[in-house]
C-alpha cells in the first residue's frame, strides 16, 4: 500500500489542533504559539494537497488514491477515495482555511486558542467528507462538520449568537436525521456502504425515490435552498469573520458536492424524476433572494442571501445533467467559494475597524482607503459575474447547459445576473463612494501587510480562474463525462425497461 | 503586431496605475504613449488590409472548453474590424492627450488615465473577437469602464447614482445579448463567427417553440442579439442611461457615450449580418427601433438646456440613423456613418469641454452667450463639428447621413420610404436644436452672473491639438472615404466581413432627394438665428401655448418617470416584502421559531402537572383510570 496521502491530509489538522491544545494561554491573551502552529499546519496540509493535485491523474475516471481498513469488521469500511471532482474542493478547503485562520489575529480577541482548535478540527470534517467512499464515513464527517461550527457562532458570535447557533442547528440536524435513516435504508438494501460497490449494484427504482427526498432534505438545507435558507444569513450575521468565510466557502459547498457524489450517482432516476423540483425551488431561490438582497440593510445579511441566489446557479446546473451545466456548477462551486470568502473578509475588515456592519454608516470610505476599494471594487464585479472574473464562467457554463433543458428556467435565472449587479453595486456605492460624513471613520487606516496579502491571493485567483479556468476544466472533465454516461445509461436503461 | 494592437493599451493601463507612485506626469505619458503607438499600429493594419489584403486570424490561446463548448482569445483582423480599430484607437489617442490638459487639476489622474487605457482595451478586445464570447467580454468590460469612469467623481451622488443606472440598464441589454448566444450555441454548437455564419442559411426557415409561441430561430436570435445592441448603443426603451451618463468628465463622454462604446451595437448588428440578413422581420424591427430613437432624441434635445444632455442626445438620435440604415440593409453606410460620426460627435464633446473648463465647469447654456471672440479655436472647432453633424454640404456627415436617407428610400420598401422621411425630419429637427446650441452658446448677451466675461480664456495647446485634428477628420473623413467604404465597388473593401443578399442599387437617385436635405440643414441657420438671437419672443409664446407638449419633451417623454415607477419601486416593495413578510413571518415563524415555541408551549403546559400536591396526582389517576376503562369497555 502507498503513502496514506489522503488520511495525512485530513487528519494533519486534527494533529495540529492537538499541539494547539497543549500551548497556554489566558482567555484574552494573544496566544502566538497557537497562531503559529496553526498557521504552519494548515499551510502544510495546503502544500500537500498541491502535490496531491499533482500526482493526481486526469485522464481517468477511477477514485484514485484509495485507502482501505476494517473498521467495524463486516460492517463499515473505512474508505478514502477521490475523483476530479473531489479534489477541487479539497484544495478549496486547504486553501480556505489558512486564510481564515490568518484573519483570526484581527478578528477574534477572546479565547483564540480554542478558537483555532475548532477551526483546524473542522478542517479535518470537511476534508473527510469529500474524500469519504463509505457512506457512514461521510455521514459522520458530514455530521460532526455541525459541532465546530455551532460552538464559533455560539460562543465567538454577535449579540444574538444564541439564537442563531440553535436555528442553524435545528435546520441542519432535521435534514441529516431522515439522510442517517436513508444510509441505513441503503444498508439493508444492498448489503453495504461502501460508495463504490452501491454503483456497482444499482439500487432498485422503486427505492430511489423516496431514499432521494431523504438525501435531498440533507442538503437542500445545506446548500441552503429555498424555502429552508433562512438559516444562513442569521448564522452568518452573528458568526465571527473566520467561522462566515469557512462556513460560506467550504461548508454550503458540501452539499453541493453530496448532490453530485450521491444524489445523482445513487439515485439516477429519481434524480430525473425530481428535476423539476429541483428547478422551481432554484429558481425561486435566484430570483427571490436576489430580491430580498436589495432591501438588506446589513452587509453581511446581504452577501448571504446573494450566497444563496448563486447556489442556486449551482443546483440549477448539477440537474442539466449536460456537461456545461456541472462543470459549470462546479466551476461556480469553486468560485463563489474564493468570492464569498472574499466578500466576507472584506466586511470583516471594516467591522474590525468600526464595529458596525450596517450600510448606513458607511459611506465615502474611497477616500481614505483606496486599496481597500479597489479590491472591494474586484469581488463586487466577480459577485455579479464579470467576464474575466471567476464568476461568469461558471454561470455563463451553467446557463449555457440549462438553455439546453429548459429555456424558461435558464430565462428566470438569468434575470438573477441583472438583479445581482443591482444589489451588489447598490451596496459598492453606499459604502465606497460618496462623500465621507461619519466622523468615526476619519481616523481609520488601510489594509496592513497581512490583509493585502490574503485578498491579494484571492484576488488573484479570482481572476485567473476567469481568464485561464482550463486547469479547473481539466481536471473535473473525466470525472464529469463518468457521472453523465452513468446517469444517461441508467435512464436509457430504464426506458428499454418500459 | 496584430498582439500588440490588444496587449499595448493593457499595459499602458497597468503600468499607468501603478506609476501613480512615480508621479502623475509618468501615468499620463505611459498611458497615452502606448494609445498612441496603437492608434499608428491600427493606421498601418487598417493600410495593409485596404492596399495588400493583409487579414488574418491570430489566436491567443484557448479560454473556455467544456464539452464541445469551445471559446479561444483571438486577435481576428478583417476590414470590419481593421475601419473599426482605426476609429477607436485614434480618437482614443486623442481623448489621452485631451485629458492630459482637461484633467489638470484633477487629483487622482493616474486613476483615470488607467480607466481610459483599459476602455480602448475592452474595445479592441470586443473589436477584434471572433467568436460571440469574447465579444461578450469586451462588451461587459466596457460596460465596466463605464461604469467607473461615469462614477469618476465618486463624490457626487448623482455621478454615482448615474453609473449604476448605466450598468444595469445595460444589463438588461447584455441579458438579450446571453440568451442570443446561448440560443446560437444550442442550435448551431459553437459560437464562432466564422462557423456560425456558415451554417446560418440552413437554419433559415427552422422554427421553434419559445414559451408557447412557435418563432423563426434566425428571428429569435437576432432579436435577442438586438436587445443587446440596444442597452449597449442607447436605443429607444434603453435609452435611459446615456443622458445621465454625462454625469462623467466630458472626455469619458466623447470617447465612450460618442464615438466609440455606444457605436458597439451598431457594430454587433454589422458583424451578425449574416444571420441578420435571413430574418426580414428582425432587420425591420431594428429600423424601427431606429427611426423611433432618431426622432424622439431629436426631438427631446431641442428644449434640453444642458450642453453635454443636448449633445448626448443628438448621440442617440445618429445612433439611431445607423441603425436604421442596418435595418434596411445598407449596413456599409452605417458603419461610413459611424466612422464620420466618431469625428463630428467627439469634436462637437471635446469643444464643449473647453467650454465647460474655461466657464468653470459651467453646463447650463441659458447661463452662457456671446463669448465667441474669447475662444475662437473651440468657436470654430464647434461651428465645423455642428456643420458636419447637420450634413452641411460637402463636410463628413453630409456624405455618410444623406446616403443613409437616399438608401432608405431606394430600399424601395414601405418602410424604406418611412424611414426616409423620418431621416429628413429627424436631419432639420437636428439642425435647429444644433444650431441653438450654438447661437445659445457663443452668440449674443452674455449671461453668466458667476464669472465676468473677460476672465474667460481659450484652452490650452493639449486640448486644441486634438480639436484641430478632429476638425480635419470632421471635415475630410466623408469625401476620402465614401468611394472605398459605399462606393460601387464597396464589395472590394468589405468582402465577406459583411454580408448582403439583396443589394441596393444606388445608381439612380431621385434629384430631389439628393437636394431636400443639404437645402433643409442650410435654410435651418438663418431660421434658427432669427429665433434664438434676433427675436427670441416668438419661442416664448410657442412654449406658452404649448406648454403640454413642452413639458413632455423637456421631461424626456416621462420614461425615466415611467420606468422608475414599473421596474424600480416594485422590485424595492417585492424585496422587502419577501424579505418581512416571507422570510421572517411565514418561514421562519412556521419554521424553527414556529417549532420552538410549540416545543417550548408544550413543556410549559406539562410542568404543569407536576405541581407537588397529591390531590392533583390522584385526580389525574383517577381519570386516566376511567379513561382506560371506558376504552376498555367500548372496544371489548
Amino acid at each position: 500500500m502507498n503513502f496514506p496521502i489522503l488520511s495525512s491530509i485530513t487528519f494533519l489538522p486534527l494533529i495540529g489542533a492537538f499541539f494547539v491544545f497543549l500551548t497556554r494561554s489566558e482567555k484574552t491573551e494573544k496566544n502566538n504559539g497557537a497562531i503559529y502552529i496553526s498557521i504552519f499546519t494548515s499551510f502544510l496540509n495546503f502544500f500537500i494537497s498541491l502535490f496531491l493535485w499533482y500526482s493526481f491523474d486526469t485522464k481517468t475516471s477511477e477514485f484514485q488514491f484509495v485507502e482501505e481498513i476494517d473498521w467495524i469488521s463486516g460492517f463499515i469500511k473505512f474508505k478514502f477515495g477521490i475523483d476530479g471532482i473531489s479534489i477541487l474542493f479539497i484544495l478549496l478547503t486547504t486553501l480556505i482555511v489558512p486564510i481564515a485562520i490568518i484573519s483570526c489575529i484581527n478578528s477574534v480577541k477572546l479565547r483564540i486558542k480554542e478558537f483555532l482548535i475548532a477551526l483546524l478540527v473542522l478542517e479535518t470534517f470537511m476534508i473527510g467528507v469529500f474524500c469519504s467512499l463509505d457512506l457512514v464515513v461521510f455521514y459522520l464527517f458530514f455530521e460532526a462538520g455541525l459541532i465546530p461550527m455551532f460552538l464559533i457562532i455560539g460562543i465567538w458570535g454577535g449579540p444574538k449568537k444564541v439564537y442563531s447557533a440553535f436555528k442553524f442547528f435545528l435546520f441542519t440536524l432535521l435534514g441529516s436525521v431522515l439522510m442517517l435513516v436513508a444510509i441505513i435504508a441503503i444498508y439493508w438494501i444492498t448489503g453495504t456502504t461502501d460508495v463504490t460497490e452501491i454503483y456497482q449494484i444499482k439500487i432498485p427504482h422503486e427505492f430511489q425515490y423516496l431514499l432521494w427526498l431523504a438525501f435531498f432534505s440533507s442538503f437542500a438545507v445545506k446548500l441552503p435552498m429555498w424555502p429552508v435558507h433562512t438559516w444562513l444569513p442569521d448564522a452568518h450575521v452573528e458568526a465571527p469573520t473566520p467561522g462566515s468565510v469557512i462556513l460560506a466557502a467550504i461548508l454550503l459547498k458540501m452539499a453541493g458536492y453530496g448532490f453530485l457524489r450521491f444524489s445523482i450517482g445513487l439515485f439516477p432516476i429519481a434524480s430525473d424524476y425530481f428535476t423539476p423540483l429541483i428547478f422551481a425551488l432554484s429558481v425561486i431561490a435566484v430570483v427571490y433572494t436576489s430580491l430580498v438582497a436589495l432591501m438588506q440593510d446589513d452587509m453581511k445579511k446581504l452577501i448571504a442571501y446573494s450566497s444563496v441566489a448563486h447556489m442556486g446557479f449551482v443546483t440549477i446546473g448539477i440537474f442539466t445533467f449536460n456537461k456545461q451545466g456541472i462543470e459549470g456548477s462546479i466551476l461556480q462551486m469553486i468560485s463563489h467559494g474564493l468570492i464569498s470568502a472574499a466578500l466576507f473578509l472584506s466586511v470583516g475588515i471594516l467591522y474590525d475597524r468600526t464595529h458596525s456592519r450596517l450600510i448606513k454608516s458607511y459611506g465615502g470610505i474611497v477616500n481614505i482607503l483606496p486599496k481597500y476599494s479597489l479590491f472591494f471594487m474586484v469581488f463586487a464585479l466577480a459577485t455579479l459575474g464579470l467576464p474575466g472574473t471567476s464568476g461568469f464562467v461558471g454561470e455563463f457554463l451553467v446557463l449555457v447547459g440549462t438553455f439546453k433543458v429548459n429555456f424558461l428556467v435558464a430565462v428566470l435565472a438569468s434575470i438573477g445576473v441583472i438583479l445581482a449587479a443591482a444589489y451588489i453595486l447598490w451596496l459598492y456605492k453606499r459604502v465606497i463612494f460618496g462623500k465621507l460624513e461619519n466622523p468615526q471613520l476619519k481616523k481609520i487606516n488601510d489594509v496592513n501587510y497581512l490583509e493585502t496579502s490574503m485578498l491579494t491571493v484571492l484576488c488573484v485567483m479570482i481572476l485567473l480562474f476567469g481568464f485561464y479556468p482550463d486547469p479547473l476544466l481539466e481536471t473535473i472533465k473525466v470525472s464529469v463525462d463518468n457521472l453523465i454516461s452513468n446517469y444517461n445509461l441508467e435512464i436509457n436503461n430504464k426506458l428499454t425497461l418500459k | 503586431m496584430e498582439y500588440a494592437v490588444i496587449f499595448l493599451p493593457l499595459f499602458g493601463a497597468i503600468f499607468g496605475y501603478l506609476s501613480k507612485y512615480i508621479s502623475d506626469l509618468t501615468s499620463q505619458i505611459t498611458t497615452t504613449f502606448f494609445v498612441c503607438v496603437t492608434a499608428a499600429i491600427s493606421i498601418i493594419l487598417f493600410y495593409n488590409g485596404v492596399i495588400n489584403n493583409d487579414y488574418g486570424n491570430y489566436l491567443i490561446y484557448e479560454w473556455i472548453s467544456s464539452g464541445d463548448f469551445v471559446v479561444n482569445w483571438s486577435v481576428n483582423i478583417d476590414p470590419l474590424s481593421s475601419i473599426m480599430l482605426v476609429v477607436v484607437t485614434l480618437i482614443s489617442a486623442l481623448v489621452h492627450i485631451y485629458s492630459i490638459g482637461y484633467m489638470k487639476h484633477d487629483p487622482n489622474k493616474p486613476r483615470f488615465m488607467s480607466y481610459l487605457s483599459l476602455f480602448t482595451f475592452s474595445m479592441i478586445v470586443l473589436v477584434v473577437s471572433d467568436n460571440f464570447l469574447q465579444l461578450f467580454f469586451g462588451w461587459e468590460g466596457v460596460g465596466l469602464c463605464s461604469y467607473l469612469l461615469i462614477g469618476f467623481w465618486y463624490k457626487k451622488d448623482s455621478a454615482n447614482k448615474a453609473a449604476i443606472k448605466a450598468f444595469i440598464v445595460n444589463r438588461v441589454g447584455d441579458f438579450g445579448f446571453a440568451l442570443g448566444i446561448f440560443l446560437i450555441f444550442m442550435f448551431f454548437g459553437t459560437v464562432n463567427y466564422s462557423e456560425v455564419f456558415e451554417i446560418t442559411p440552413k437554419f433559415s426557415s427552422e422554427t421553434i417553440n419559445f414559451l408557447g409561441f412557435n418563432i423563426n430561430l434566425i428571428t429569435l436570435i437576432c432579436l435577442f442579439l438586438f436587445i443587446g445592441a440596444m442597452g449597449k448603443s442607447a436605443q429607444f426603451f434603453l435609452h435611459t442611461w446615456l443622458p445621465d451618463a454625462m454625469e462623467g468628465p466630458t472626455p469619458v463622454s466623447a470617447l465612450i457615450h460618442a464615438a466609440t462604446m455606444v457605436t458597439a451595437g451598431v457594430f454587433l448588428v454589422v458583424r451578425c449580418s449574416p444571420i441578420f440578413e435571413y430574418s426580414q422581420i428582425a432587420l425591420n424591427f431594428v429600423a424601427i427601433i431606429g427611426m423611433l430613437t432618431a426622432f424622439f432624441a431629436a426631438s427631446v434635445a431641442l428644449v434640453q438646456n444642458d450642453i453635454k444632455r443636448i449633445i448626448a442626445y443628438s448621440t442617440c438620435s445618429q445612433l439611431g440613423y445607423m441603425f436604421f440604415a442596418t435595418g434596411v440593409g445598407a449596413y456599409n453606410v452605417a458603419i461610413f456613418h459611424l466612422f464620420t460620426h466618431a469625428f463630428f460627435k467627439a469634436l462637437l464633446f471635446l469643444g464643449s469641454g473647453s467650454v465647460i473648463h474655461s466657464l468653470k465647469e459651467e453646463q447650463d447654456i441659458r447661463k452662457m452667450g456671446g463669448i465667441w471672440r474669447q475662444m475662437p479655436y473651440t468657436w470654430i472647432a464647434m461651428i465645423v463639428g455642428t456643420l458636419a453633424l447637420t450634413g452641411f454640404p460637402f463636410l463628413s456627415g453630409y456624405y455618410s447621413k444623406d446616403a443613409i436617407i437616399e438608401f432608405a428610400y431606394l430600399k424601395g420598401t414601405n418602410i424604406g420610404y418611412f424611414a426616409a422621411g423620418i431621416g429628413i425630419v429627424t436631419a432639420l429637427m437636428t439642425a435647429m436644436y444644433s444650431w441653438r446650441l450654438i447661437f445659445k452658446t457663443f452668440h449674443g448677451k452674455f449671461n453668466n452672473l458667476d464669472l465676468s466675461k473677460f476672465e474667460i480664456k481659450d484652452s490650452g495647446i493639449l486640448i486644441i491639438f486634438p480639436l484641430v485634428i478632429l476638425i480635419l477628420g470632421s471635415i475630410f473623413s466623408g469625401i476620402f472615404f465614401k468611394e472605398l467604404l459605399i462606393g460601387h465597388h464597396y464589395n472590394d473593401f468589405w468582402q465577406s466581413s459583411i454580408l448582403i443578399l439583396k443589394s441596393i442599387d444606388h445608381s439612380n437617385v431621385p434629384y430631389w432627394i439628393l437636394f431636400i436635405t443639404p437645402l433643409l440643414v442650410t435654410l435651418a441657420i438663418p431660421i434658427s438665428y432669427y429665433l434664438y438671437i434676433i427675436n427670441n419672443k416668438i419661442l416664448e409664446k410657442i412654449k406658452i401655448k404649448n406648454q403640454l407638449i413642452y413639458k413632455f419633451l423637456l421631461n424626456k417623454w416621462y420614461i425615466d418617470e415611467i420606468y422608475d415607477f414599473t421596474f424600480v419601486r416594485p422590485s424595492q416593495i417585492i424585496g422587502s416584502f419577501l424579505w418581512k413578510s416571507g422570510d421572517i413571518k411565514t418561514i421562519d415563524r412556521f419554521g424553527p421559531d414556529g417549532i420552538s415555541k410549540i416545543v417550548k408551549t408544550l413543556s410549559k403546559k406539562t410542568t404543569k402537572f407536576q405541581s407537588g400536591y397529591i390531590y392533583d396526582y390522584a385526580f389525574v389517576m383517577l381519570i386516566g383510570l376511567s379513561l382506560l376503562l371506558t376504552i376498555f369497555i367500548f372496544y371489548k
